[in-house]
């Protein structure tokens, strides 16, 4: 799955992170590499973006840069 | 003097060590030649002496394509003069993989390091206290654990700088080198990049820093490197289906999580603090509701809070030039030729001075505000919350506090851009803002809708004054929304990579950081802007006084009289009118007479429209005096609304037709040298602020031509 269809206080470890560019590039540097556990944390108000946490950090991510995140989910 | 880097990722602390360290001090600025801001300071080093104190921009990366990593990369590897003596990387503690993944990077350079682990309270506080000598052992460099907030370990710190400095076998066991080995399957590829790297940059670390530099197809390695060789390198791995890029940081990030395991995928426990207040705060219904009470406050603050004080600024400067002006006269009734230089003080010198002060109420408040909002936290939940709306711009959420500051004062608010991460989104906030309807442009349409526009027509059902007012601010905020589109499209730079916003754990703010936070933007505003505008006050005053007249009386003609005289107008003021004809300024008001009458001006609104480039306001004074109503008219002043109504209806011309075109031309045009002089610090060019004076002269031309000739078909 991918990382926008994440559930809201679920969890899911990275798998890789597609498209290219710096956008990319700026995702793995932030510790966004494979087996990374990362937890959907919410939305803003108006839907977008998303909120997640990555390392203890909570990170408001783009419903398209979210998509671009392939993911498994935990099992609970 | 020695210096000292202070490196580390974005809301690390870094402003409040620095803070912590050397008090109110330090001096904000750019580094040289990019719009990337910086602080510097001088830092007391107990039993050393003072060592320059540098604040890198915070970053996640130090490879060479957004402006920030490049000054940081820039600042780590300079040699020669500018070199860095010591780096402090500053760590924090809840986020301790993260923070090391900058500290392999800055090890790799082959500085001597500190590493100083903040945060280490909320780390213990969320049961996951910092082990510093086991993290000591795995990346080999002193480590001090701090709370900057507190004042926590900064003896500590202060003694391990200290040690590097005076003690080169500190100094060597300081500089580990690379910490971590790379994997065989990515060493091909980094002796593959190493092969067209020149000389002397040709170790794996160069490898990889390249490799991560050129991560799209606008980055570059830098003036003089082989950018293009690189990239066919790394295109030909990609074709053959590996990864360079991505294997580089996993690389980095596999050797941490190995040795940092407690540290590994740590997660702030759900239905912590900073969670459980987001729940409201970023909540649908509660969270916009607290969202648009915060701003109404901050946008009130500027509007109206700061009036007392900015009165206080004009009434005291006032006082002051007519108590010197009071001085000169004695001295000119003694015979003392000195009754020009007496003007060019009271005028020039201290209206000068006052001008400039008077923004200081408004950008100590904004920069208090945003201080509070950005060290509890709020600002980047601010930005989050209006990301969706102001996207439509083409701009980030961060934008959104310069842009409602900008409806107070422009001078302010382009200041306030500093907050925006990335240089290309500051750039286009920053050449949309004089767009936004200051409140300088208020008293001139107070003027121009009383003056110029009926309280009712016959057959419109809405009142038309109220609508009028409405109307420009909707008019200038969707020129704004779109030339922020248009702009961001097709002029500004390159774009840099957009940065992921981090919504940052709350905080009480510290009421140091914060003070210090407002007064260095205001000590830095005045020392940075404030002679530009002085020096354009002190012009504009020139074009308005000379040639002189040594006595207005002689220009009353018996004509003019006997007019002056039926309208009831003060001689005074009428000579005072004459006087102003024929200065330079008033001159000028003829000269380009041909250039505004499609706009359907005639010189008087020329002069005044060259008077309100010292402050937009100044149009109604400068009216007043063209119309020889006196220079204390005000927006309210009967006389000047019926003096400038008359002028408009001698002409012929339809006083809405004309009144909707100066309304449109106040909007769009860039009459205001202070904001021109903060443009020209704050992008360190003299070409942007070229560029928004000529884009907004030519829009505010076209639109009110248009709006001028479409309204006279209308209305007849």
């Amino acid at each position: 799955m991918t990382l926008d269809a994440l559930p809201v206080g679920h969890v899911a470890r990275v798998v890789k992170v597609r498209g290219e560019g710096a956008h990319r590039r700026h995702l793995l540097e932030l510790g966004m590499v494979v087996g990374a556990p990362i937890r959907r944390t919410g939305s803003a108000p108006l839907g977008e973006p998303l909120t997640f946490e990555l390392r203890g950090a909570v990170l408001a991510l783009r419903r398209t840069e979210a998509s671009q995140v392939d993911v498994t989910e935990d099992p609970t | 003097m020695k210096r000292v880097l202070l490196v580390g990722n974005p809301n690390t602390g870094k402003s409040t060590l620095l803070n912590a360290l050397t008090g109110a001090g330090a001096r904000v600025g750019n580094f040289a030649g990019t719009t990337v801001s910086s602080m510097r300071a001088r830092w007391n080093l107990p039993n050393h002496g003072d060592v320059e104190l540098v604040d890198v921009p915070g970053t996640y990366s130090l490879a060479a394509h957004s402006p920030e990593e490049r000054v940081a990369i820039r600042a780590i590897r300079a040699t020669g003069e500018d070199a860095g003596d010591v780096v402090v990387v500053l760590l924090d503690a809840t986020r301790l993989v993260r923070s090391s993944y900058l500290l392999l990077q800055v090890a790799e350079l082959g500085r001597p390091i500190v590493a100083a682990v903040n945060f280490l309270d909320e780390a213990r506080a969320q049961g996951r206290p910092v082990d510093l000598e086991a993290y000591a052992a795995v990346v080999r460099v002193p480590v001090v654990g701090i709370v900057a907030r507190q004042g926590e370990g900064l003896d500590a710190l202060a003694a391990a700088v200290r040690q590097i400095l005076d003690d080169p076998e500190a100094a060597a066991a300081a500089t580990p080198g690379p910490l971590h080995p790379w994997p065989d399957a990515l060493k091909p590829d980094l002796d593959a990049v190493a092969a067209v790297l020149p000389e002397g940059m040709q170790t794996p670390a160069d490898s990889a820093w390249a490799i991560l530099s050129l991560d799209d197809a606008e980055a570059q390695l830098g003036p003089d490197l082989p950018g293009a060789e690189v990239r066919d390198v790394l295109e030909a791995a990609r074709a053959a289906g590996r990864d360079p890029l991505g294997d580089v940081v996993a690389a980095r990030y596999a050797w941490l999580d190995a040795r940092l395991p407690a540290a590994f995928g740590a997660r702030a426990q759900e239905g912590q603090f900073s969670e459980r207040l987001d729940a409201w705060l970023l909540h649908p219904v509660w969270g916009l509701l607290i969202f648009a009470v915060v701003m109404c406050t901050l946008f009130a603050g500027l509007f109206s809070w700061s009036d007392p004080a900015i009165g206080l600024v004009e009434a005291g400067f006032g006082a002051l030039g007519t108590w010197v002006g009071a001085g000169f006269d004695v001295l000119v009734a003694r015979g003392l030729p000195v009754g020009l230089l007496g003007d060019f003080v009271v005028d020039g010198l201290i209206g000068g001075v006052g001008s400039v002060l008077v923004f200081l109420p408004q950008i100590l408040l904004l920069f208090l505000f945003i201080a509070v909002l950005e060290d509890s936290g709020y600002l980047a939940r601010a930005a989050h919350l209006m990301d969706r709306i102001l996207r439509a711009a083409g701009l980030p959420g961060q934008a959104f506090v310069p842009m409602l500051s900008g409806f107070a004062c422009a001078v302010p608010a382009i200041m306030a851009t500093r907050t925006l991460p990335r240089a290309r989104d500051r750039l286009v906030t920053m050449l949309v803002l004089p767009l936004t309807t200051c409140s300088a442009r208020l008293p001139v349409y107070t003027l121009l809708v009383a003056a110029l526009f009926p309280a009712s027509i016959e057959g419109f059902p809405l009142p038309v004054r109220p609508l009028a007012m409405a109307g420009i601010y909707a008019f200038a905020t969707i020129t704004a929304v779109l030339a922020a589109i248009v702009l961001g499209r097709f002029v500004a730079p390159a774009h840099d990579p957009e940065v992921v916003l981090e919504l940052v754990p709350y905080r009480i703010p510290s009421v140091r950081v914060v003070l210090g936070h407002a007064w260095r933007s205001g000590m830095h505003f005045v020392r940075e802007a404030g002679g530009v505008i002085l020096v354009a006050t002190i012009v504009l005053w020139g074009l308005l006084t000379f040639p002189r007249v040594d006595d207005p009386s002689t220009l009353l003609t018996p004509d003019v009289v006997v007019a002056a005289e039926a309208d009831g107008r003060s001689l005074d003021a009428v000579a005072a009118s004459l006087v102003l004809e024929q200065t330079y300024g008033g001159r000028m008001g003829k000269l380009i007479e041909p250039a505004i009458e499609p706009l359907g001006y005639d010189w008087r609104m020329g002069v005044g429209i060259l008077g309100s480039f010292a402050a937009r306001e100044v149009f109604v004074a400068t009216m007043g005096l063209v119309y020889g109503i006196g220079d204390d008219a005000d927006e309210e002043s009967e006389p000047l609304r019926v003096a400038l109504r008359q002028s408009v209806v001698l002409r012929d011309e339809n006083p809405v037709a004309v009144g909707m075109s100066l309304m449109v031309f106040f909007a769009l045009a860039m009459q205001c040298t202070s904001t021109l002089a903060v443009l020209v610090k704050e992008t360190r060019s003299y070409r942007w602020p070229a560029f928004v004076l000529g884009y907004m002269t030519v829009l505010a031309w076209v639109a009110s031509f248009l709006t001028f000739q479409g309204m006279r078909l209308i209305l007849g």
